[in-house]
């Protein structure tokens, strides 16, 4: 090795062995946050595996000694939800996704079409109007909730009246169909704040373009802003959904008995006070429960965080 | 009748008028350059020809037909951005059939369009990618390929070469030329550079504040500008723009420039000036372009009038072509345009050739030719 290259070599060095530290301490924080964030699941996960007995007699931390999978099968199809029904929490489940689907779909569909009109087809009023939609994102769930509840009184009372006219009721009334309705009007503030700020920095000129190349509201709406939006779709869907689905208060308020989310029963199954408390049981139920927002993180997990940049950084 | 026409046309964003009354007409075919500083409008009348802006009161007609309140696809018309503006979810063949499918025109008929347009551009291969996978010289092509796929009345440029490094312009430039000449279209362009105006227009539209200041060949607008701004802006670099006195002595009039600790120069009225107004003691403005001041061996044999006298060298900078030399005259740096091998240093006191067939005047109060 020449002098030369030691000289160049050198310097190189130094900054690495320094670099070696900074770096044990940066993952070794990490590992420790990790850890102290996944024991809870970890826990779970483990004592949903075990029967009852070792549950209430053993160590919380111990792995299972008899791996069983019936506290899942009980929770999902079996468990008593309440104080009659013992069909386990599947049908709230299904309730929840019949709610959450419908609802993020529309909440997020609108919110697109809120901020597409409030950056590229500008109004006298865009600013107040925004404002207000703005507005919705600080108003307090409990708040809402008698105003909400005199409302979906009032569209009952369209259901029943269409339900004595046509014998359907249309789904007015419906309490899944009512918290749809619930969740919609409550999102749109947060998708529409997601999508403005996000067009707010697509470009204009794309838009003039395909209005000279003669595309209509919706064509361009469809053919330019949509294709180009997936980042922040994805950002919204994720935000939404875990609203939603982990929402207790509008579930319990609106929905009743068998009607009930998957949130209201796994707090029914929970605080059942008849009984002896079926540990494993409601640890695979809140798994369960969990399941899906998990999910969505997983799939579009990486798109969050760079959907939530873009609207931050320009270009 | 001219092709494209627009009449008195006004726009106000509230109190504020952006543009005051323009008048201007375009022969077909023609290539017309609307030039002039930031903030001087001549955007937002691009804007408005496409329909892109309402206009708040006047007329523009293309071939006869108002156009005023149509919506912009309805205008037969093409606009290529500053931006590009390409879709960048859609190839290049896509982007540029987008128009056409908007019209509901058959696929067959589209892709035949787009491969006759990719091949006069030389994008062909360039069909099947996407926006960001090409360089900023074959967006504009294909920005420009998607504005004539559509074969529409008239074009719109909206300074589509200032993103581009300064080689890759010059280039454009010459593509631009080309193409128009190829194809004959009607052409209104907008941009700040002059080299730009001058070397493309057939007809350049110099715009200040909303006002239409000059409107004529490139050769009207550069040789015989109508006032100050005008000869100010146009040219590179720019005119020399000098204050003086008006002498009439036996009724010739002559033009008096004062110098620092040196005789004043005393040059005769250039013939271009209006012999009514020039009174004996007023002010007035001489302008003469730099190539038209230049070492006595290279001045213009052919003109007429020729003035010489020797002033004091400031500065010289070589440009390789031309040697440009500074020189002070009435507190003005004068700047001549001399030989590249001028042997010409700072401090000397050298002989300055004016030819006055190229001179102008300007009355300062009005800033107006006279």
């Amino acid at each position: 090795m020449s002098a030369a290259d030691l000289l160049t070599a050198a310097p190189s060095r130094e900054p690495a062995r320094h670099s070696n530290f900074t770096r044990v301490v940066i993952y070794g924080l990490l590992i420790l946050f990790a850890f102290i964030y996944l024991v809870p699941l970890v826990v779970m996960v483990m004592t949903s595996l075990k029967p009852l007995d070792e549950v209430t007699g053993g160590n919380m931390f111990a792995p299972p000694h008899h791996l069983t999978f019936d506290p899942w099968v009980q929770a999902w199809g079996e468990a008593r939800i309440g104080v009659s029904d013992t069909a386990g929490i599947a049908g709230y489940f299904w309730n929840s996704i019949k709610m959450v689907v419908p609802a993020v779909a529309i909440s997020t569909f609108l919110g697109a079409l809120n901020g597409y009109v409030l950056t590229k087809w500008r109004f006298p009023g865009h600013k107040l109007v925004f404002g207000m939609m703005l507005f919705a994102c600080f108003i307090p769930f409990q708040s809402v909730i008698i105003p909400m509840a005199v409302i979906l009184g009032y569209l009952g009372g369209i259901g029943n009246s269409l339900s004595d006219l046509t014998g359907y009721s249309f789904g007015f009334g419906n309490p899944t169909e009512n918290l749809v309705i619930v969740h919609v009007v409550y999102g749109l503030g947060f998708t529409t704040l997601f999508f403005r700020n996000y067009y707010e920095a697509f470009p204009t000129e794309l838009v003039k373009a395909a209005q000279i190349d003669g595309a209509s509201f919706f064509q361009i709406f469809w053919r330019i802003l949509m294709p180009n939006s997936t980042p922040i779709f994805i950002v919204t869907v994720i935000y939404q959904f875990t609203n939603i689905w982990n929402d207790f208060l509008f579930g319990s308020t609106f929905a009743a008995g068998d009607q009930s989310p998957m949130t209201v029963a796994l707090n029914n199954l929970v605080n059942t006070s008849t009984g002896i408390v079926e540990y494993n049981v409601n640890m695979a139920a809140a798994i369960i429960a969990a399941a899906p927002t998990l999910f969505v993180y997983i799939v579009g997990g990486r798109y969050f965080v760079r959907g939530l940049m873009a609207g931050a950084v320009k270009g | 009748m001219a092709f494209l026409e627009i009449n008195g046309l006004r726009k106000r964003f509230g109190s504020l008028e952006i543009l005051k009354g323009i008048d201007l007409t375009l022969d077909k075919g023609g290539f017309l350059v609307l030039v002039g500083p930031s903030g001087c409008g001549k955007s937002t009348l691009l804007n408005t020809i496409a329909g892109l802006e309402s206009i708040s009161s006047g007329e523009i007609r293309i071939d006869g037909d108002v156009i005023n309140d149509l919506h912009p696809s309805k205008r037969d018309i093409a606009m290529v951005f500053q931006s590009y503006a390409l879709y960048p979810n859609m190839s290049v063949a896509q982007n540029m059939a987008f128009g056409m499918e908007m019209r509901g025109v058959p696929k067959a008929e589209r892709d035949k369009a787009v491969a006759e347009v990719a091949k006069t551009l030389q994008i062909t291969h360039l069909l099947d990618r996407r926006p960001s996978q090409l360089s900023g010289g074959q967006r504009q092509r294909v920005a420009m390929g998607r504005a004539l796929v559509r074969q529409p009345r008239v074009f719109l440029f909206d300074e589509p070469l200032s993103n581009l490094d300064a080689k890759l312009r010059v280039d454009m430039r010459v593509e631009i030329k080309r193409l128009h000449h190829q194809t004959g279209t009607t052409i209104v362009y907008v941009t700040h550079d002059q080299i730009e105006a001058m070397t493309l227009a057939t007809r350049i539209a110099v715009l200040k504040d909303g006002e239409l200041q000059q409107v004529g060949s490139p050769y009207e607008v550069y040789n015989s500008p109508t006032n100050l701004f005008v000869a100010d802006f146009m040219g590179s670099p720019s005119m020399n723009l000098i204050e003086g006195k008006i002498a009439r002595t036996n009724g010739a009039a002559s033009i008096v420039l004062q110098r620092d600790g040196d005789q004043p120069i005393v040059l005769p009225a250039p013939s271009s000036a209006n012999e009514d107004k020039l009174h004996d003691g007023g002010s007035v403005i001489f302008g003469i372009r730099p190539e038209a001041v230049s070492d006595p061996e290279s001045a213009d044999r052919h003109s007429k009038s020729v003035a010489t006298f020797n002033s004091h060298v400031d500065i010289v900078e070589p440009a390789g072509s031309d040697t440009f030399v500074v020189t002070k005259i009435a507190g003005k740096e004068v700047t001549a345009r001399m030989r590249a091998d001028t042997d010409v240093r700072p401090g000397q006191n050298v002989p300055f050739a004016f030819n006055l067939d190229k001179a102008v005047l300007f009355d300062p109060a009005s800033t107006q030719r006279i």
